[in-house]
């Protein structure tokens, strides 16, 4: 145990130290390009050139990295151009947002999908397998934004039982709670896609082995052999990739934020990107990073539990 | 036992279907068990005997369907039963143990629970009781400490552990009827005996009828008391163990006991002899005898015109056979020392051979290689093999006999000792380091049918890449050299244009050595070669490989955990145990007392299929060591049935070196052996 | 690994075989319709084929023409049968026109990140010792970077091209491709094939691409087909988000970025490109579930 957290801690340090090195000299790739976000675009090249020297953006990347470190590790992330606020504040509200989003889909991804993936795997060719799978193939390969159009169409635009946009502020008669539920649905009927083919496949993989033979041939209902044999042995290899589904949530649904206008941590990397403001672009980096790294060795720890063969 | 059957197959035929169509397995097939009564039913790949177990308990999947006839069970028809009348009959009154123990035990829920669920199931009996009861079981399937193995996941336990639990789990809910999958295939010879001796004593004491499965016609003379053979989903004979054994009178039930390799029989005294032809798909199921096409004693009038039934014979009550010709046939003898070809010459012209080989994996393990475990895989090997002969190289699972393969082929490097070739040092040279004639001198043939050749490539581009390869010039014509080399290994030249998956698996084999042959080698490295191949086909390669070795004076190393095959082919023999030679001399010496006690116990493991030769088994007990250990003393120590005492686990054995080059690595002397041990081997020749 | 080698190495099949292996290939091809989902998924990829391919015959305007006297009524008329968008641009004709980037780039950074991924997992896989750890390391590192994310910062720094779009799928779906065929070449290299190639002194080379590469084709094919549908959406993400192939020409994903503000009013603008992207990705996704199902069978 002791080992296992050491790797994987070791890990997570050096994909931070290699991801944010890569990210900060990506950004920081053009020579006075901050300087002249700064000023912006009417000031002289001298002016860009003194602000440059002046904010010691002269020295060579590895030294000003650094000092970048430094300041991270103290708790100073720089302060955000776009928003005016310290990076660190700006990081805190936009990923409180999303966690909301994150935990409320997660919530909706992780039961639906066992219990379709089982219902389908259980039985191969099936009809209820067919039907299954159909549907989580074909809501797997619409994008978010396309799912998003085609839902809103039919619940805000057709039927107008529910808003447009989650600002997250009540307004327009729409309570916050009416304003997640487009977002969360069209989050969970993406992912869960994917996921329900996941557990479909091991599932059916699952099926076929002489453990189950042995525990229908016991004499044991089908509802049992299922629930006492099967799913724990089915859930093995789809866990690790349902535990990645939080990094998703968290750093890949810039889309869903988008379309509704949800002030959430995607689209804030998004703006910072668009924006050019440097600094929160190479903190967010971070942030996700981290998000993803962690959720990783959450998915190993997921997996040592279910499966008492890694344990030893 | 009571006249009235506890099972009854009535006329069953059994289709799946397949995308070609219907396919009949089983066409129509009619037997009974009674109550506690062990029946046997043996046949190749192929015969139908696993859809026979499962249409017992119901369980031919969606493909599978019974398309005419009824099993009865206990006087029902099992296709009437309902879902839960299904699930009474099933676990409580028919049990299945099946092949692959690890594989029939869920990997993620503790052995004990798994044995619970059993009785608490058929019995809704509490926890409490259930545990109670599965401890009971496990000591009755002689599992020491059976409050720790309970706790265990099945990944935790051994094979032969493994297939205890599953008849454990069996055997809880006392069925009427044990159905036993190929039970031990898989398992090492010694575990088997170990396992076969328990299903025996389990069945006297609790009176269970068992129908017992199985390819091997060894493992169904210990525990069977009549027997079945069944060829193309049909029963071609059946009857007592001592009729099929003694006097079989169907074609197809002689060539299996001819083409089965016995420790008495050896290539020059009593040659196998293979059935010709091979088993044909069942869709084409032409009418008459299944058999016809490949019988010798083949009568196309009365054969291949109407359905043969399987009739009683005269004067031998329970004996049945479904052949026209059974009353005509001259009576059967097992084949025994029919020629008497001269012994091979005692030249001693060794071609490779090895002096204190030992290899060490170093297995990294830990975040920066700081835990390095060093396995031992071989340790002082000592061995030759002459030029022309065959030395074969016995053992158990794990005692280093593929190791010692991959050295002397160059797949793995010495990290101790000498490998010679010809007088060349080549222990150090990995295959990519040795030349193109040192590379065209050894060749290798590989164990598994199924991945021995790329099922990418024609077998025409396999042997002719090899013959590029392989020769100094590059054959002017490479397709006919390709057609050369399948005549040697007895294949028609149309069958360079196949790919892997239209062959079957005695054809991959051959394929395998015309590629080896394709550079003409001196020395030719088998591992496995037939372990995976039915009796019959096994006999035609192990025939291949000899005459090959008569025409072509190719010297073998042929690696085995088949005594009985070892025995036939083999002019010296290694027996290793633990990466270590325990004993090595010609064939007749090391198969003769004096015997190592690992020898000995090996040989009297071995399933012999002959009521009449049934020995004593000797079985092992103990642990063995991790290869990972550093021995003090002698590797076998710990199971040792004959240990002395602390000799043997702080001493390494002293080699005791008697005439002809017999040696024997014990700490017991020879002569105190020989006095100690019986004869557990027909002499081949001498007793004639 | 030397240049004679690599030549020996690609030379090798006789022209018998080959021939062989083409009519194989043919046979394989025709089995698609013994599957249903493969053979919708085969019938909708074609379409949008033909569309791309037609395009300059179907589109009944240019793309990027527009027409200021639909503007009114910018819903589908006999003028134009989808509508046209916010700038009174005809609908169909920016549909066909932007079924062509999407067609182009999807598949060739599919084929890119295979060659890649192929490369990377057969060195890693069965030379195993260094070269491995680093790779695999070097996946994980790029597989924990949230993509999105990457591509937002790589392409609002460099700016958004069709071949930067290329570049970017490329490398960010190639470690993936690697860990499969690195993991296919792990189990493939213990075949008794690979050592019979070895004892005959076969090169490193030639034992990963003529003895280990074929066998691992069946699942590269499907993964091929999923990982196509997958970059269409990524394609159609980005032109969603601003940072994907630059304005006007036709973009699906831009397509509806520019319009979806206007769902409540004219939701055409925005529904009609969506069906597009939505119905190409089902069409490879079904094809993959279908060659899935057929490999099974086998």
């Amino acid at each position: 145990m002791a080992r296992f957290f050491a790797k994987h801690l070791a890990f997570l340090l050096l994909t931070l130290l290699v991801v944010s090195f890569l990210v900060f000299a990506l950004s920081e790739f053009s020579p006075g390009a901050v300087a002249r976000k700064e000023l912006g675009a009417y000031a002289t090249q001298e002016q860009v050139d003194l602000l440059t020297r002046q904010m010691g953006l002269d020295r060579p990347l590895p030294v000003r990295y650094a000092e970048y470190l430094g300041k991270a590790a103290a708790g100073d992330l720089g302060y955000s151009a776009r928003f005016k606020l310290p990076v660190k504040d700006v990081i805190g509200k936009h990923l409180g947002n999303t966690a909301l989003l994150a935990a409320l889909a997660f919530a909706c991804i992780v039961p639906l999908s066992m219990l379709l993936g089982i219902a389908a795997g259980m039985r191969e060719s099936s009809r209820l397998d067919r039907a299954i799978l159909l549907f989580s193939t074909v809501v797997a390969s619409i994008p978010e934004f396309a799912l998003g159009v085609f839902l809103a169409s039919v619940f805000v635009v057709w039927l107008g039982w529910l808003p447009g946009t989650a600002t997250l502020v009540a307004g327009g008669g729409w309570s916050v709670a009416t304003q997640l539920v487009l977002p969360v649905a069209v989050i969970v009927l993406f992912d869960s896609g994917y996921v329900i083919s996941m557990i479909r496949a091991s599932m059916i993989e699952v099926m076929q082995r002489p453990y189950i033979r042995t525990a229908v041939l016991k004499g044991m209902p089908l509802r049992d052999v299922i629930l006492r044999h099967a799913v724990r042995n089915a859930m093995i290899n789809p866990i690790t990739v349902i535990m990645l589904q939080i990094n998703y949530l968290i750093a890949g649904v810039v889309v869903v934020e988008t379309v509704f206008a949800y002030p959430g941590f995607g689209r804030m990397m998004l703006e910072a990107a668009l924006f050019k403001d440097i600094a929160l672009v190479e903190a967010g980096a971070l942030v996700a990073v981290f998000v993803a790294v962690a959720t990783n060795i959450l998915g190993d720890l997921a997996y040592m539990v279910l499966d008492p063969r890694i344990r030893a | 036992m009571t006249d009235a059957p506890l099972l009854e197959f009535r006329d069953v035929g059994i289709a799946y279907a397949t995308r070609a169509g219907e396919v009949p397995v089983i066409p129509a097939l009619s037997f009974r068990v009674s109550a506690g009564e062990a029946m046997g039913l043996v046949g190749e790949s192929g015969c139908g005997k696993s859809t026979v177990a499962l249409s017992i308990v119901r369980y031919l999947g969606r493909a599978g369907r019974l398309v005419r006839g009824r099993i009865l069970f206990e006087g029902r028809d099992l296709a009437t039963l309902d879902d839960e009348e299904l699930r009474a009959v099933r676990g409580r009154r028919i049990a299945m143990v099946y092949q692959d123990p690890m594989a029939s035990l869920n990997p993620v829920m503790t052995v004990g629970r798994q044995l619970m669920e059993v009785p608490m199931l058929h019995e809704g009996v509490g926890a409490a009781t259930a545990h109670a009861r599965a401890i009971e079981m496990l000591r009755e399937v002689k599992l020491s400490d059976p409050e720790a193995v309970m706790a265990r996941y099945p990944h935790q336990l051994s094979g032969g552990q493994q297939q205890r639990i599953v008849i454990a789990m069996a055997l809880i809910a006392e069925p009427a009827l044990l159905v036993m999958d190929e039970p031990t295939t898989g398992l090492d010879v010694t575990v088997e005996a170990a396992v076969l001796d328990l299903v025996r004593e389990l069945r006297r004491r609790r009176r269970t009828a068992i129908l017992f499965i199985s390819h091997n016609l060894g493992t169904v003379v210990r525990v069977c008391d009549r027997i079945g053979v069944m060829y193309r989903g049909e029963l071609v004979e059946e009857g007592s163990i001592r009729q099929i054994f003694t006097d079989p009178r169907h074609p197809y039930t002689r060539g299996l006991l001819d083409c089965l390799p016995v420790l008495g029989r050896d290539k020059r005294y009593a040659p196998l002899v293979p059935i010709p032809g091979q088993l044909e798909p069942a869709l084409s199921r032409p009418p008459g005898c299944g058999f016809a096409a490949r019988c010798i004693h083949v009568d196309r009038a009365r054969c291949t015109s109407a359905p043969i039934p399987l009739l009683p014979r005269d004067g031998a009550r329970g004996h049945r056979v479904a052949c026209v010709r059974a009353a005509e046939l001259a009576p059967w003898a097992r084949r025994r020392a029919e020629g008497t070809a001269a012994d091979a010459a005692v030249v001693s012209d060794p071609v490779i051979s090895t002096q204190r080989l030992g290899k060490v994996y170093h297995a990294r393990s830990g975040l920066f290689g700081a835990g390095r475990a060093a396995v031992r895989a071989l340790r002082d090997v000592d061995v030759v093999a002459v030029r022309g002969q065959t030395l074969a190289i016995v053992g158990e699972s794990g005692c280093g006999k593929s190791t010692l393969a991959k050295v002397l082929t160059g797949i793995e490097v010495a990290t101790d000792g000498h490998v010679t070739l010809d007088g060349a040092e080549i222990g150090r040279l990995g295959v990519d380091g040795r030349s193109r004639e040192l590379r065209r001198k050894l060749q290798m043939v590989f164990q598994n049918p199924d991945s021995t050749l790329n099922p990418s490539h024609t077998v025409g581009y396999a042997i002719s890449r090899a013959l590029r390869r392989l020769r100094d010039r590059a054959p002017a014509d490479p397709s006919a050299g390709v057609a050369r080399l399948l005549e040697v290994v007895k294949l028609a030249p149309q069958m360079a244009a196949r790919k892997p998956r239209q062959l079957s698996g005695g054809e991959k084999q051959r394929v395998a050595i015309a590629r080896a042959l394709a550079g003409d080698p001196d020395v030719i490295v088998a591992d496995e070669p037939v372990s995976a191949l039915d009796v019959s086909v096994q006999a035609t390669i192990v025939n291949l490989l000899a005459e090959l070795q008569a025409a072509r004076g190719t010297t073998l190393v042929f690696i085995s955990h088949d005594l009985a095959v070892v025995r036939y082919l083999a002019d010296h023999v290694a027996v290793m145990y633990l990466g270590a030679v325990v004993e090595f001399g010609r064939v007749a010496s090391v198969f003769a007392p004096p015997y190592h006690p690992y020898t000995e116990a090996l040989l009297s493991a071995v399933p012999v299929p002959d009521p009449d030769r049934q020995y004593a088994r000797i079985l092992l007990e103990g642990a063995v060591p991790r290869a990972s250990e550093r021995l003090r003393g002698c590797p076998f120590a710990t199971r040792c049935p004959r240990k002395l005492g602390a000799v043997c686990d702080d001493t390494p054995p002293p080699v005791q070196r008697m005439p002809g080059g017999h040696r024997i690595a014990c700490h017991i002397p020879t002569a105190e052996l020989e006095t100690l041990q019986t004869a557990l081997v027909e002499p081949s020749r001498e007793e004639r | 690994m030397t240049a004679p080698a690599t030549a020996e190495a690609l030379s090798v099949s006789p022209p018998a075989t080959s021939r062989r292996r083409a009519r194989d290939g043919w046979r394989r091809l025709a089995r698609v319709g013994e599957s249903t989902p493969a053979t919708v998924g085969v019938l909708i990829i074609l379409f949008w084929l033909a569309v791309a391919a037609l395009a300059p015959l179907l589109a009944p305007y240019p793309p990027n023409a527009t027409d200021l006297a639909a503007l009114a009524h910018p819903t589908p008329s006999r003028a134009h049968w989808l509508g046209t968008d916010h700038l009174g641009r005809d609908l169909l004709s920016r549909l066909a026109w932007g079924a062509r980037p999407v067609l182009v780039i999807a598949p060739l950074a599919v084929l890119g990140a295979t060659a890649l991924g192929c490369l990377l997992g057969l060195a890693a896989g069965y030379h195993r010792r260094w070269i491995d750890l680093v790779l695999t390391r070097a996946c994980d590192i790029v597989l924990s970077f949230p993509v999105i994310i990457l591509y937002m910062i790589i392409l609002t720094t460099f700016g958004s091209s069709a071949w930067n779009i290329v570049g970017v799928l490329t490398l960010t779906k190639a470690p993936i491709i690697a860990r499969i065929v690195r993991g296919m070449t792990l189990e493939l290299r213990e075949r008794e094939y690979v050592a019979a190639a070895k004892m005959r002194g076969e090169s490193a080379l030639y034992i990963m691409l003529v003895e280990i590469l074929p066998n691992a084709r069946g699942p590269l094919i499907v993964d091929m087909c999923l990982r196509t549908g997958y970059n269409i959406i990524i394609i159609g993400v980005l032109g969603f988000l601003g940072i994907g192939l630059p304005p006007p020409d036709p973009d699906w994903g831009g397509m509806v970025k520019d319009t979806y503000g206007m769902m409540s009013v004219w939701p055409h603008m925005a529904l009609v490109p969506c069906a597009a992207i939505s119905s190409l990705v089902i069409g490879f996704n079904l094809l993959a579930v279908g060659l899935r199902e057929l490999g099974l069978r086998d």
